[in-house]
């Protein structure tokens, strides 16, 4: 029990000692009886390190993996080679039992990999500038609109309905209790259109949120949004794959006002949905209305290059009920996970994974089109996920799986005017011959 | 030049009021490093807060000491935040006001009564 | 030495990247995509392997953490992080599970999710759990969403206010403004507890609820628990324990049989999944099972024998996250209770508190104490006593430094000037306390001998003090887009 507290008996008796106390009961005598527990904890004995590990061994053989089966699944989450550099510097203790950087002298590592962090998001977005990280990429949209309402002193934000569904509600959820009015604007056929946003684009509204590319894997034409909504005192936002922005072009040089997204992609884990990690872009105009750590690079009283935290009065320790977001600890972990894998890729390496991304899904979607035993009900101006409909896709699905794969993502779950949609999505990952054995055990099973 | 106890001064120009921080308020904030300031054409009245002062760890509400409606802003401060620390009481003036009701002034302290509140 | 940035060890031709060549036939992109939307330019960084992991390490060893020392920062819990855990976490059948994957092959994932939620309930004596928040402050807006669902399904529109003692984290004030509630400041008696006869003043048909740390952030036990539940409730208000501190009380105490109806733990403080440098964190929510309904969705549920994670709850708040949380993290806290037990991990909250008083009671003659009575895992002394010879609390902070410690979170509760707030906790040998008496008693005999040691400290870091009021005026916060 206990294993890593290391007093002996007698080291427990001294310090006892010292204040006058015979047992460690005696540290509690401030509590009030009737808020004490009186019986022990109704948990298991402690265990060994060994037999914790065989415990969650059994747990986790009880799962499938990725490594199991082929994955086709995305919908925000997406399986990509990860280089084997990055889990063994993220395990350096010094980064993962390190907290915030609050004393900057001792913290620099931290600090600098922020300062490194915030200038490549803020250069895939392309926008003047980003925080250390937020959670994920739901709550980071929630972020985009608070930052949006404080901004134009508005409250009410537009949002395509072809953003992701599980985003869609985590904005609802916060962003409709903190006061603001979500708009969820109806699309047709996948894709987002101008004419859907026009009549309720207008001086009331904060921003307009998209997502690039969209839930359905289509890339939205976010400029024409973007100027519309200029017209009218409007921000955009967009919510993007950071992987696709290395094939796509930067939202911040199609005026876009505020970028966020889900770092996954960026060699994060899949971990059954986290931790991962939000990232937030936005114009300088913005900066002040920015949540959460910022690292800035200035010098020491020598004159020595070297980072702080900086413009912390924006935030809750300093501003309190005044803050515009009570985020406190980020991910700093998993920024250092992207930055890391962003450094490792490099600018070719980025643009490589997009293009086989693209030319991969394409290429899947070319051979089913051929087969033709599904239908492909969206636009080809897709990155690397797109929509196909299956006959019984439930049942398709399950017997997939027993052929080994993870087929696709079930859209009913999400609009059950979907029914039998299915969510594919292709990666780098995956080889000419895993697409070829998709088409053909596909074409087996719907014969 | 008058002062408001949250540590605003106000000073009569023709028909309209300039308004800052007290030597007193940026001494005590230390490196001003941004203030946000009201738009204008926004209005307020007097001790409505109209603006925050930060420093490094600390940020203030700002009262507006005479109540009205705010024609002109420091844009200078903007680039140089530092200017309220070098000159609060001249150069580091953050907007002009034309007043709702200029009777507000005279609520004001002098400069005696002010210096005597913060040695308090 | 000062490590270069990525960007300027950067060079074009120097690729390193490993990706099987394109083995399916190409198209051009603009034959399906508007070329308009096809990237023109990326700045990127180009480094070799070799260089990556070398600036990688270096910048590592420019950081102090748990790993390397003592790390006594207030109400942050910086204990030992246990390695197993680490290697739990690394399981393929936890690591390379993608989050939409059919209910049929994570089943082990659910049973983690259970038997978490389970332990989680015990502990704090609360009846339904979500995992989902992803961090503390989350875990907070998680609370103050559910008493919004809670008043909203009562009619009680009219309660609009939440209570929080001045000692609270700054998180508090912030979540309840953003969950669109308004603050109601109370402040603290002179024993360092709520004072009660302000707060019945101040209670009233509008209040909400309130948000109370317990121990405080004082590190003081609030006695008035108990009545205060019973004053809040009497108007219809909930309670919200912030598990900040819950690490003291593990075993001895329960938020929930102290009659708080909403509680946050922050995992990585308490259960010791590692703080990552500022995260990622989780901070599980439990309640009494008359807001069960309220929590997030989709909620792990037990349905003929079978586990399911179900989103029938029509009065759910919804989501607070888009999956269903820092999956990883939750594993690591239940890797932490199941190793330790209930009985390891009573024992762990009582040397934590032994290790405070200990080191409260040895240092209360060199520097100032403001209340001096019984703490639990954290305590507060000033460097009020050194203010003659022109010491503050920041000069001390940064002299540990030089000492090879971690300083303590200063600054902070905001009610005591010049705090330095100690949490020592459970996982450092007696001689790691002993060994930091020393170096504070030996500081502020500095302090009077020789002051400008201090205000010039930190002497042998990487870097010293730092410019903050120009980096606040002239922001450089992005490589391509540096100030001029």
């Amino acid at each position: 029990m206990a294993h890593y507290v290391p007093h002996t008996p007698d080291e427990i008796r001294e310090m006892l000692q010292v204040l006058g106390m015979v047992s460690l009961e005696d540290l509690y005598s401030d509590i009030p009886e009737s808020c004490r527990l009186k019986r022990p904890l109704k948990l298991e004995k402690g265990i060994t390190e060994i037999e914790t590990l065989n415990f969650f061994k059994k747990l986790a053989a009880k799962n499938k993996t990725v490594d199991d089966c082929i994955c086709f699944l995305g919908a925000g989450a997406y399986d990509h080679i990860i280089p084997a550099a990055i889990d063994h510097l993220l395990l350096r203790g010094d980064f993962f039992t390190a907290y915030t950087p609050y004393q900057a002298e001792v913290s620099q590592g931290t600090l600098q990999a922020i300062y490194e962090f915030q200038s490549l998001i803020s250069s895939l977005a392309g926008l003047d500038q980003a925080n250390a990280s937020l959670y994920e990429g739901g709550s980071a949209i929630v972020e985009a609109c608070l930052m949006a309402s404080r901004k134009t002193r508005r409250k009410k934000i537009l949002v395509a309905d072809t953003v992701n569904p599980d985003y869609l509600r985590v904005v609802r959820s916060i962003c409709e209790t903190s006061g603001l009015e979500i708009v969820a604007v109806k699309t047709k056929s996948g894709k987002a259109s101008l004419e859907d946003f026009v009549p309720s684009l207008d001086s009331t509204v904060a921003a307009v949120v998209l997502q690039y590319p969209n839930f359905y894997g289509q890339v939205e034409k976010i400029k024409d949004f973007a100027d519309k909504a200029k017209e009218a005192g409007t921000l955009t936002i967009i919510s993007a794959n950071p992987i696709a922005l290395a094939m796509l072009e930067a939202p911040g040089h199609m005026g876009a006002d505020i970028v966020v997204g889900e770092g996954q992609p960026l060699g994060i884990n899949l971990s059954f949905g986290g931790p991962y990690l939000g990232y937030i872009a936005a114009t300088k105009h913005l900066l002040r209305q920015m949540p959460g750590r910022i690292a800035g690079k200035t010098v020491d009283v020598d004159g020595k290059t070297g980072y702080v935290l900086t413009l912390q009065a924006r935030e809750q320790h300093i501003r309190r009920e005044r803050a515009g977001s009570n985020i406190c600890s980020n991910q700093a972990l998993m920024a250092l996970n992207a930055t890391i894998y962003m450094t490792l890729m490099g600018k070719h390496g980025l643009k490589e994974v997009a293009n086989q991304c693209f030319q991969k899904a394409h290429y899947l979607y070319n051979e089913l089109k051929k087969q033709g035993k599904v239908t492909l009900p969206c636009s080809q101006a897709f990155f690397h996920e797109f929509v196909a409909v299956i006959p019984n896709a439930a049942k398709v699905m399950e017997q997939m799986l027993e052929k080994g794969f993870f087929a696709g993502v079930l859209l009913e779950e999400f609009n059950p005017a979907l029914k039998d949609h299915v969510l594919i999505a292709v990666t780098e990952k995956r080889t000419k011959e895993e697409l070829d054995l998709y088409v053909k055990t596909l074409g087996g099973i719907l014969k | 030049m008058k002062y408001a106890e949250t540590h605003e001064w106000a000073k009569k120009e023709g028909n309209l009021f300039v308004v800052g921080v007290t030597e007193f308020a940026a001494s005590e904030l230390g490196d001003v490093t941004y203030v946000e300031l009201p738009e204008v054409g926004d209005k307020f009245e007097q001790t409505e807060t109209f603006g925050t002062i930060e420093s490094v760890k600390t940020v203030s509400s700002l009262h507006l000491p005479v109540g009205g409606e705010i024609v002109e802003v420091n844009e200078e401060i903007e680039d140089n935040p530092g200017l309220v620390n070098e000159d609060a009481e001249g150069a580091g003036w953050l907007c002009k006001v034309k007043p709702t009701n200029p009777a507000d002034y005279d609520k004001l302290m002098d400069k005696a009564a002010y210096d005597k509140s913060t040695q308090e | 030495m000062t490590e270069p940035l990525i960007f300027e060890l950067s060079n074009d031709e120097r690729i390193s990247y490993q990706i099987p060549a394109l083995d399916v036939p190409a198209i051009a992109p603009e034959e399906v995509i508007d070329s308009a939307y096809l990237r023109k330019e990326l700045n990127m960084p180009v480094l070799s392997e070799r260089d990556t992991v070398m600036h990688f390490t270096r910048l590592s060893r420019l950081n102090y953490s748990v790993d390397s020392g003592f790390y006594p920062l207030g109400s942050c819990t910086m204990k030992y992080n246990p390695k197993i855990n680490e290697d739990i976490a690394r399981l393929p059948g936890f690591a390379r599970v993608h989050p939409k994957q059919p209910a049929a092959t994570i089943q082990g994932i659910m049973e983690v999710h259970k038997l978490l939620s389970d332990s989680l309930a015990e502990l704090t004596a609360m009846d339904a759990m979500t995992l989902q928040p992803a961090a503390g402050a989350q875990g907070e807006l998680t609370g103050l969403l559910v008493m919004a669902a809670y008043h909203k399904k009562k009619g009680n529109t009219h309660k609009n206010k939440i209570i929080i003692p001045d000692s609270g984290h700054g998180t508090n004030p912030a979540s309840v403004s953003m969950a669109g509630f308004e603050v109601l400041n109370v402040e603290s008696d002179e024993d360092g507890c709520v004072d009660m006869e302000k707060l019945k003043k101040v209670i009233g048909p509008e209040v909400a609820g309130i948000m109370l740390t317990n121990p405080n952030t004082l590190g003081l036990f609030e006695k008035h628990a108990k009545e205060l539940s019973e004053t809040l409730h009497s108007v219809d208000a909930l309670l919200y324990y912030d598990g900040a501190n819950f690490n003291a009380i593990m075993g001895w105490a329960r938020p929930g049989d102290m009659g708080f109806d909403i509680v946050h733990l922050n995992v990585h403080k308490t259960l010791s999944t590692p703080h990552g440098g500022g995260g990622p964190g989780a901070g599980p929510v439990g309640v009494k099972a008359h807001l069960a309904e309220f929590l997030p969705v989709p909620r792990i549920k037990e349905e003929n024998g079978k586990l399911a994670f179900s989103s029938s709850d029509k009065l759910s708040l919804g989501s607070v996250v888009a999956s269903n949380g820092n999956f990883l993290v939750l594993l690591k806290a239940l890797a932490y209770i199941v190793q330790n037990g209930g009985d390891g991990l009573k024992h762990s909250s009582a040397c934590a508190v032994l290790n405070a008083n200990y080191m409260m009671e040895k240092l209360k003659a060199y520097y100032h104490l403001p209340y001096d009575r019984l703490c639990k895992h954290e305590f507060v002394i000033t460097s009020e006593n050194l203010a003659d010879y022109g010491v503050k609390t920041l000069d001390v902070a940064k002299r540990l430094l030089d000492y090879g410690f971690h300083a303590p979170t200063v600054y902070f509760p905001l009610i005591v000037p010049e705090a330095m707030m100690i949490e020592p906790t459970e996982t450092e040998t007696r001689g790691t306390l002993d060994s930091f008496i020393e170096a504070m008693i030996k500081i502020a005999e500095e302090a009077k001998t020789n002051p400008d040691l201090l205000k010039e400290a930190p002497h042998n870091t990487p870097v010293r003090r730092l410019d903050e009021t120009t980096a606040a005026r002239k922001p450089d916060i992005n490589w391509y887009k540096r100030p001029e």
